[in-house]
């Protein structure tokens, strides 16, 4: 599998949010975009050197999940969605705006708001630490406050909005741990919180800053560490790093692989750069209008992908050194193009 | 370093409104003088030595250049001179000021700050649970602050008051009852005679403040930040008061910020209504009575509070919104 580029690799987890800085950006300038040992980082990210982190049991089962805006006539924005979702896996969910990849996501977790409505399927997560599966779908009130975060904790799209401008990164931090584990006390809050943030990369003197005094990358990482914070087993990633250039998308997405490789959740990641998500999923879901048209392994939906909207998406991006549309394969016929139309 | 930064600041708004203060009554046409000869010519004949001696008092007697004047007048603010008033002759307009400033700080003061608080909260909980019967307290309060502020007044008294007896007509207090005092009698007396125009005050005002925030909650709730908090798993108090609320706010605490500076001037209607003897009540008979000393000592103190209100709030910003704050 040739790796695209999406931008040349910094140096790994700086304990600072760079600037892009000179030699980076020179290297742009010189073209030196085409280094192998650069390419294959992430691909290397992703496996860890020492096999996939994905393990057999699944970690959440979603069954003709359906969601309808009640709007009008209503808008079926989630039709009969089903998927297996496996320990330390990364799905992608792939697909252009409007298709319905958020507001699947969203239903996962019942966060969907009105008038949004789940009309039909079921969400089982099978957790790791009881024995009894969890019907996602039928929880509410304290129990759905109790299993948002500590079971599935989610990255949204927007870095710059997430935090909420008038609290601290320490007093955001800490409002999961007082919600979720009431037991702990302000020293072990402080504790756990910087502790979080160094693993994320955030300098652990940040902890009293307020999100306006955080540039763009380090905000999406503060949300990372709180997405950590109470160890859960399914991330949900709504355009994590779209809002972020490439240089700091890449460290991003360098995080969560490690971070996935060592702490072993399993991740939903929702975004329409489908190259990314061939670099870094382990199963890439496409979408359109509502409906999960394939379901494949990375490699076999970008040799082989079976659905002509597939072959669409992937044409659709271009190549750095090809024609437009050129970016895939070679052997992506203009007899195909016709075929999608 | 900050802090200095901003009270000096503040004082040199303090020294160009002092200024002004002195420079535009005498730019003014008529004398006060005259005024003052006037009155008096009202009960009898005048004197030629009564004009001399009224000069005399009021300082009009020698021939000190306006610059003398300007600094005589500064020193005189230091140590709390600002001249007699005519409508309470002979009593020195600070004492005159000092006994009308407390009765409309705690009134108007209190029932402003009370109206904020009350506007915030329902408003808060208005856009927290759009759609439901809340909603319909904003077309209520609305209704209320169309209603001429006066004619509010009017209306209370002639109900409450007039008809059913219940509130007394006007004044601050009764002064066959008790004497102003720190004591219970007094402060309970004073409590009734004021809750009236606290009242008017509260209603007229409170739909301005609930319309602003219930709309401020509304946008801010579809904001990521609060997505995020639900997400969390937070308790939906939580949500609706540390992540919503106080960052809806935040424009109704600028709006707060103007409202506390007119607390002392603002009063005017709703003291000459219910004969409230505050600030506003004080101005207009200086006003009726060409009390120029008395006038320039109200501005003077309108405009302080309206400063030190400012810094206050300017203050409080700070504390609410990290954004605001300089950190070195």
């Amino acid at each position: 599998m040739s790796t695209p580029m999406t931008g040349p690799v910094p140096p790994d987890h700086p304990a600072h949010d760079p600037d892009p800085n000179v030699e980076t950006a020179s290297a742009i300038a010189r073209g030196e975009l085409g280094d192998p040992a650069l390419q294959d980082s992430l691909e290397q990210g992703r496996t860890g050197g020492d096999g996939s982190p994905v393990l057999e049991d699944p970690v959440l089962t979603v069954k003709d999940l359906n969601i309808v805006y009640e709007v009008g006539k209503g808008v079926h924005a989630v039709q009969d969605a089903s998927f297996v979702l496996r320990r330390g896996e990364i799905l992608g969910l792939a697909g252009e705006s409007g298709c319905g990849k958020t507001t699947l996501a969203y239903g996962l977790n019942q966060l969907h708001r009105p008038p949004a409505r789940i009309t039909g399927g079921s969400v089982t997560f099978h957790d790791r630490d009881a024995a009894a599966d969890v019907d996602v779908l039928a929880l509410e009130g304290s129990a759905l406050r109790a299993f948002r975060w500590s079971k599935v904790a989610m990255v949204f799209q927007g870095a710059m909005n997430s935090l909420n401008p008038v609290l601290s990164i320490r007093t955001q931090l800490g409002d999961v741990l007082t919600t979720h584990r009431p037991q702990m006390d302000r020293g072990e809050r402080r504790r756990r919180s910087e502790e979080l943030l160094e693993l994320v990369g955030v300098d652990r003197g940040r902890i009293d800053a307020y999100p306006h005094e955080l540039s763009g990358g380090m905000r999406q990482r503060v949300m990372i560490a709180m997405a950590l914070a109470l160890d859960p087993q399914l991330m949900i990633m709504d355009e994590p790093t779209t809002a972020l250039d490439v240089v700091v998308q890449r460290e991003i997405l360098q995080e969560v692989l490690r971070l996935r490789r060592e702490l072993g959740f399993a991740v939903v990641f929702i975004t329409h750069d489908l190259p990314m998500l061939l670099e870094i999923s382990d199963r890439i879901a496409v979408m359109k209008q509502g409906r999960i048209v394939e379901l494949d392994t990375a490699e076999n939906l970008y040799f082989a992908p079976q659905h002509p909207y597939t072959r669409r998406l992937l044409g659709s991006f271009p190549s750095l050194t090809g024609d437009a549309g050129d970016f895939v394969r070679a052997g992506f016929s203009g007899a195909d193009q016709e075929a999608t139309r | 370093m900050h802090l200095l930064r901003k009270i000096g600041f503040y004082l040199v708004a303090l020294w160009a409104a002092v200024t002004l203060n002195f420079f535009i009554p005498r730019a003014l046409p008529g004398s006060p003088v005259d005024a003052v000869l006037a009155k008096l010519a009202l009960r009898g004949p005048v004197a030629p030595e009564t004009r001399q001696a009224i000069e005399v008092m009021l300082g009009a007697d020698t021939d000190r250049s306006l610059f003398q004047e300007y600094f005589a007048y500064l020193g005189g603010l230091l140590s709390g001179d600002l001249g007699v008033s005519v409508t309470y002759f002979p009593t020195p307009v600070s004492q005159v000021v000092g006994q009308s400033l407390p009765w409309t700080l705690v009134l108007v003061g209190l029932a402003t700050t009370f109206t904020f608080i009350l506007g915030m909260v329902l408003g808060t909980l208005a856009g927290w649970k759009r759609g439901t019967w809340l909603d319909s307290l904003i077309p209520a309060t609305t209704i209320l602050q169309a209603v001429p502020y006066f004619w509010l007044a009017l209306l209370f008294i002639y109900v409450l008051s007039v008809n059913l007896g219940m509130f007394p007509i006007s004044g601050g207090y009764d002064y066959t009852l008790v004497r102003p005092a720190f004591d219970y009698p007094f402060l309970s007396n004073a409590l009734y005679y004021g809750f009236l125009p606290a009242l008017t005050i509260v209603l007229s005002s409170l739909g301005g403040w609930l319309l602003g925030m219930r709309n401020m909650m509304v946008s801010t709730l579809s904001e990521d930040y609060i997505l995020t908090a639900e997400a969390k798993g937070l308790s939906p108090r939580r949500v609706m008061v540390m992540y919503a609320a106080r960052n809806a706010m935040l424009p109704s605490v600028s709006g707060f910020a103007i409202s506390l500076g007119f607390v002392v001037s603002g009063s005017i209607v709703v003291e000459t209504v219910f004969s409230y003897p505050g600030v506003g009540f004080t101005m207009l008979q200086a006003v009726q009575n060409n009390d120029y000393s008395l006038m320039q000592g109200m501005f003077l103190i309108i405009t302080v509070a309206v400063l030190a209100a400012n810094l206050v709030v300017d203050l409080l910003y700070g504390v609410i919104d990290p954004r605001t704050r300089a950190r070195g």
